[in-house]
């Protein structure tokens, strides 16, 4: 019996030991980068997740006529930027014992977001009847008691190195005691704009910027890229000029994305004279740089379609135009459509280019137009990212759950077009 | 004219063959190429498989060498013996079991490396030289075995891709022989060769079996004739049958292969 | 219902051939913006490289070895004592993509491998899709994760062997961007991969090679030049990225090849010229279009170069 052809030898027993070993480093590698990437997620999410709530302080307001609308004009904008810091200490004093020294009652004030009379004076000027009654109100607590109720602040550390001090602490279990501090669900973060306070900071601002900036890019893109799509693949004739223009749809892919905002700095801004840090130009530049996606993709499509449908068309005596739109265009559409939201996708994590022109402002309203000033979403993360306030952790980090969400509908969203609407020629 | 080989119908049986096929059936996922074959290689013996294109003739030698295990969805039933010993035994290891029985394909496909490199390449890879002048006098021999070293032993160096179709190919054999195996199995080697190189080859077999056991899949029935002392007669993934080549062609027992040689069916 | 006269027809026929050029006059055009946007592209940024040039000499710019625009904001010192050389960016530039193609290579070859030679069909199915993902990620959120979380362990592991390690160090930024970078090599040489010929497996295994030897002797080096080109497509898109750095590298201009230490590069340059307060037209601004002329000639000089040996070696196997 011939034992040659048996795995007997030690050299055979090396070699396949040797595959072995390839097959897993092999293993490893892909391990290592998604391991990476479950890291991330986690490392984001177990940061970001806790932003999802606000600590909150309710106070018994006394919402007395006689401090806060004295003239009884009823007007909501005096009701708005009416002094009700008085009440809210004496709500607070009521319900912390002890604090009648001046810099005691600015303490047991801080406990409070500086955003929380705010929200008192939006609450009265919307309901005027409630002055000269009391009301059990729930105000936004400050970011250092926010993080300390979500144990992010370690009380057993040299008080020197904390802001949150051993008396705040007290307060703050007092207030616990009597059931009146509580983290309830972060209503601000989806529905304010930035704020140099993380507890008032939200990142509806940004996200409406992104969304008006999308909306730019996909009304320039979607058209243009389609159109210079069928063009080439319908239409031009090989040639030095259609080559040209693929050699540059090529390289345009491959320009850094931050190319692409001083394009927009020099061009837009400067000489066109657009107006800076607006989503009109945001937009202007993300299309620029999206067009080469969907051009590629589109014309992939369209050569997708086969021969015939053209020469169907053709033969029943239709034009070159009629044959593609009435025809090769419908049906290329929505695989066109998939490449094109495949493409905003990218536009909408893109932040480079945008801090070139100017979207990197501190925003505090919410844009209503292409031509307000705005953010956007990756911007707003990169800026709190930036911001020393601890607070801001947790928010930046909800801020890329937010947006990954995002990212994540839209793939989802040309996954499902791509699968609904596919055709198999 | 036709056979110039005294080796008749008997002889073949004295000789104890090297490989046997007993009952293999072979699945491409649910469809069957190969149904129920048996057949025995006779030792240092051209045998030709011969038949239809898609009868299966490809997928039968591949058992051999367990070629079929590169594709997913093949599976091989049956027994198939070399030396005696099963080589779909669990304990065989395939890639020893491919150092013994090299495999010539229909397409030349040299490795994009010089032509030294790829005739290096087999007993590198199995460890068959101690020294650099082994290797050296291995390829050499290898080269002028597959009669090719007279037209490239000035330009080893460059690369195998170089070469004419018919020096690829036989480039391709002298990289199978440089792992010394007992058994070369040869899928259409000539079918993309002119009738020159053709001849070239077919003389070469001629030579090789002093020392190598050939299987051969042709689609010329000439070809068959020429070279191969027992012939294997392929139709529908079963074989109709098998002797003496020279039996096969002027005396067929099976009306299917008398169809296939006059040229009525393939 | 009448039929169509012989007159009309004519003159549906004419206003055809009007919609017809009309039409294709609006597809033409739409197909020059991309032309238009690299000439915008090159115009802006030469136009402006040319003013910085007119302040700074261009031999100081490519040959100084020393980086720091600050000095330069008095008005009355303008170019006169900042120092403008892009050499000390470079050197940050290339020192942070030659980490992430540390990791990057490595993992991107041996998943690409795994995934196109070894892997189970629905091992391939789960796992490209999830290696996908990475590429799929804002960089700022990679930005965000270097700094935040890769740069104090980094820090920590440092102190823990009795290393000192800057907060802003070129490895957080390099390890990370060397991950993002995994999903465009493994992808494209997956693709180079495939495109090798089945043949040529089969010669390898028929003489009895072993699957890594065929794939190590055979198949990677027949792919070589596709690979190649993958891996200088990643050198581009990492000397051009521009978040990771700006968040976890730094603006320390410092001229090292020490990975622990704080380097910038010039993306990071360009963005910190050009979102502080600017006036226009200073050297300072300036500098940030020559820097970017630079950017954009070494990333399209890589990109032409890595298309063409990707081209010439898929006609190769074609
Ligand atoms: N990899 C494969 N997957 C699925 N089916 C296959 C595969 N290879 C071959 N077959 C099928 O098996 C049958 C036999 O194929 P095989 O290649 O063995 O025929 P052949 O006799 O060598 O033909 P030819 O003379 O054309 O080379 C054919 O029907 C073919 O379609
Ligand atoms: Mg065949």
């Amino acid at each position: 019996m011939p034992d040659y052809i048996l795995s007997t030898s030690n050299r055979m027993a090396k070699r396949h030991a040797r595959e072995k070993r390839f097959k897993w480093y092999g293993r490893m590698a892909i391990f290592i980068s998604i391991a990476f990437l479950v890291f991330m997620f986690s490392a984001i999410i177990f940061r970001g997740a806790s932003a999802f709530q606000q600590t909150k302080i309710a106070l018994d307001i006394n919402f007395s006529e006689a401090i806060i609308d004295p003239s009884s004009s009823r007007d909501p904008e005096l009701l708005k930027r009416a002094n009700y810091k008085p009440i809210v200490l004496q709500s607070l004093s009521n319900v912390i014992p002890g604090i009648t020294e001046r810099r005691d009652r600015n303490r047991v004030y801080k406990l409070l977001s500086a955003g929380a009379v705010f929200d008192l004076g939006e609450q009265v000027a919307e309901e005027p009847n409630i002055l000269g009654k009391s009301k059990k109100v729930w105000l936004l607590a400050s970011s250092e008691v926010d993080l300390f109720m979500k144990g992010k602040i370690d009380p057993n550390i040299s008080e020197d190195l904390r802001r949150l001090k051993d008396r705040d602490i007290k307060w703050i279990k007092i207030l616990q005691s009597e059931g009146r501090i509580k983290k309830k669900f972060n209503t601000t973060l989806f529905s304010s704009g930035d704020s140099r306070e993380p507890e008032m900071a939200g990142i509806l601002g940004a996200a409406i910027g992104s969304f008006f900036s999308l909306l730019v890019c996909f009304l320039i893109a979607f058209p243009l890229g389609i159109l210079t799509a069928v063009y080439l693949e319908e239409y031009a004739k090989k040639n030095f000029l259609t080559d040209f223009i693929e050699v540059n749809i090529n390289n345009l892919a491959a320009v850094p994305s931050i190319v692409f905002g001083l394009l927009g700095l020099s061009i837009f801004l400067n000489f066109f004279n657009l107006p800076r840090s607006t989503p009109l130009v945001g937009g202007i530049v993300l299309s620029l740089m999206t067009l080469p996606t969907i051009i590629i993709a589109s014309r992939s499509i369209l050569r997708s379609i086969p021969q015939s449908i053209r020469d169907a068309a053709l033969g029943l005596g239709a034009s070159k135009t009629q044959t593609t739109f009435h025809h090769v265009v419908p049906l290329a559409m929505p695989g066109m459509l998939t490449g094109t939201i495949l493409g905003m996708a990218r536009a909408l994590g893109e932040t480079a280019p945008l801090l070139m022109i100017g979207m990197v402002a501190f925003i505090v309203d919410i844009p209503k137009g292409i031509t307000d000033v705005a953010t956007s979403l990756p911007v707003q993360i990169f800026l709190w990212a930036d911001s020393p306030e601890k607070g801001f952790v947790e928010r930046t980090s909800a801020a890329i759950i937010v947006l990954l969400a995002f990212l994540i509908l839209m793939n989802l969203c040309a996954v499902y077009l791509r699968k609904r609407l596919e055709r198999r020629w | 004219m036709i056979n110039k080989t005294e080796i008749t119908q008997e002889a073949l049986s004295i000789l104890p063959p090297i490989m046997t096929a007993n009952n293999v059936d072979v699945f491409y996922g649910k469809k069957q190429a190969i149904s129920n074959v048996s057949l025995d290689i006779p030792e240092n013996q051209i045998t030709a498989l011969i038949g239809p294109s898609g009868c299966g003739k490809s997928t039968f030698l591949r058992c051999f060498n367990r070629m079929n295990d590169t594709i997913n969805i093949c599976r091989v039933n049956g027994e198939i013996k070399f030396s005696g010993q099963d080589i779909y035994d669990p304990k065989v290891d395939v890639v020893a079991l491919r150092s013994r029985i090299g495999m010539v394909f229909q397409k030349a496909n040299p490795f994009p490396k010089s032509i030294f490199e790829n005739v290096a390449y087999g007993p590198r890879i199995h460890g068959l030289a101690e020294t650099k002048d082994d290797l050296e006098s291995i390829v050499i021999q290898s080269l002028k075995r597959a009669g090719l070293y007279d037209e490239v032993s000035d330009r080893l160096s460059e690369p195998g891709t170089s070469l004419s179709g018919g020096q690829q190919q036989r480039l391709c054999i002298a990289r199978a022989i440089a792992v010394d195996p007992q058994v070369i199995l040869m899928d259409e080697p000539c079918s993309a060769l002119d009738p020159i190189a053709t001849a070239i080859i077919e003389d070469l077999m001629e030579t090789m079996k002093e020392k190598y056991t050939i299987v051969i899949v042709t689609h010329s029935m000439q070809q068959a004739a020429r070279v191969s002392q027992q012939t294997a007669f392929f139709h529908l993934g079963e074989l109709v049958e098998s002797g003496d080549t020279q039996a096969i062609f002027t005396n067929p027992i099976q009306e299917r292969t008398q169809n296939y040689i006059s040229g009525r069916i393939g | 219902m009448s039929l169509p006269t012989e007159n009309g027809l004519r003159r549906k026929n004419r206003s055809n051939q009007i919609k017809e050029l009309v039409i294709q006059g609006v597809l033409i055009a739409s197909s020059f913006v991309a032309i238009l946007t690299t000439i915008g592209i090159v115009a802006s940024l030469v136009f402006e490289a040319f003013r910085f040039f007119d302040k700074i000499p261009l031999t100081e710019f490519l040959f100084s070895l020393e980086w720091s625009p600050q000095t330069a904001i008095r008005a009355d010192q303008v170019g006169a004592s900042g120092k403008f050389g892009v050499i000390p960016l470079l050197a940050g530039t290339l020192l942070i993509s030659f980490i992430a193609m540390l990791v990057a290579t490595p993992l991107g070859l041996l998943s690409a491998v795994y995934l196109a030679e070894f892997a189970k069909a629905k091992t391939r199915d789960v796992v490209k899709p999830l290696l996908e993902l990475l590429a799929g990620i804002p960089t700022v959120v990679y930005g965000f994760f270097a700094a935040l979380v890769v740069a104090p362990i980094i820090r920590a592991t440092g102190s823990g062997v009795g290393f000192d390690i800057s907060s802003e160090s070129a490895l957080a930024a390099g390890l990370v961007m060397g991950i993002m970078l995994v999903p465009f090599i493994s992808s494209l040489s997956d693709d180079v991969i495939n495109a090798v010929p089945q043949a040529l497996r089969d010669a390898s295994f028929g003489m009895g090679a072993t699957h890594e030897e065929t794939v190590t002797k055979v198949v990677i080096p027949a792919a070589t030049p596709g690979i190649i080109g993958s891996l200088l497509l990643a050198i581009s898109r990492a000397i051009g990225e521009t978040m990771i750095v700006v968040m976890a590298a730094g603006l320390a201009a410092n001229l090292t090849l020490n990975p622990f230490e704080a380097v910038t590069t010039m993306t990071v340059q360009i963005v910190t010229l050009l979102t502080g307060d600017q006036e226009f037209d200073s050297a300072k601004t300036l500098a940030a279009f020559a820097i970017a002329l630079f950017l954009l000639i070494l990333t399209l000089g890589l990109n032409i170069i890595a298309l063409r040996i990707v081209d010439k070696y898929k006609k190769k196997y074609a």
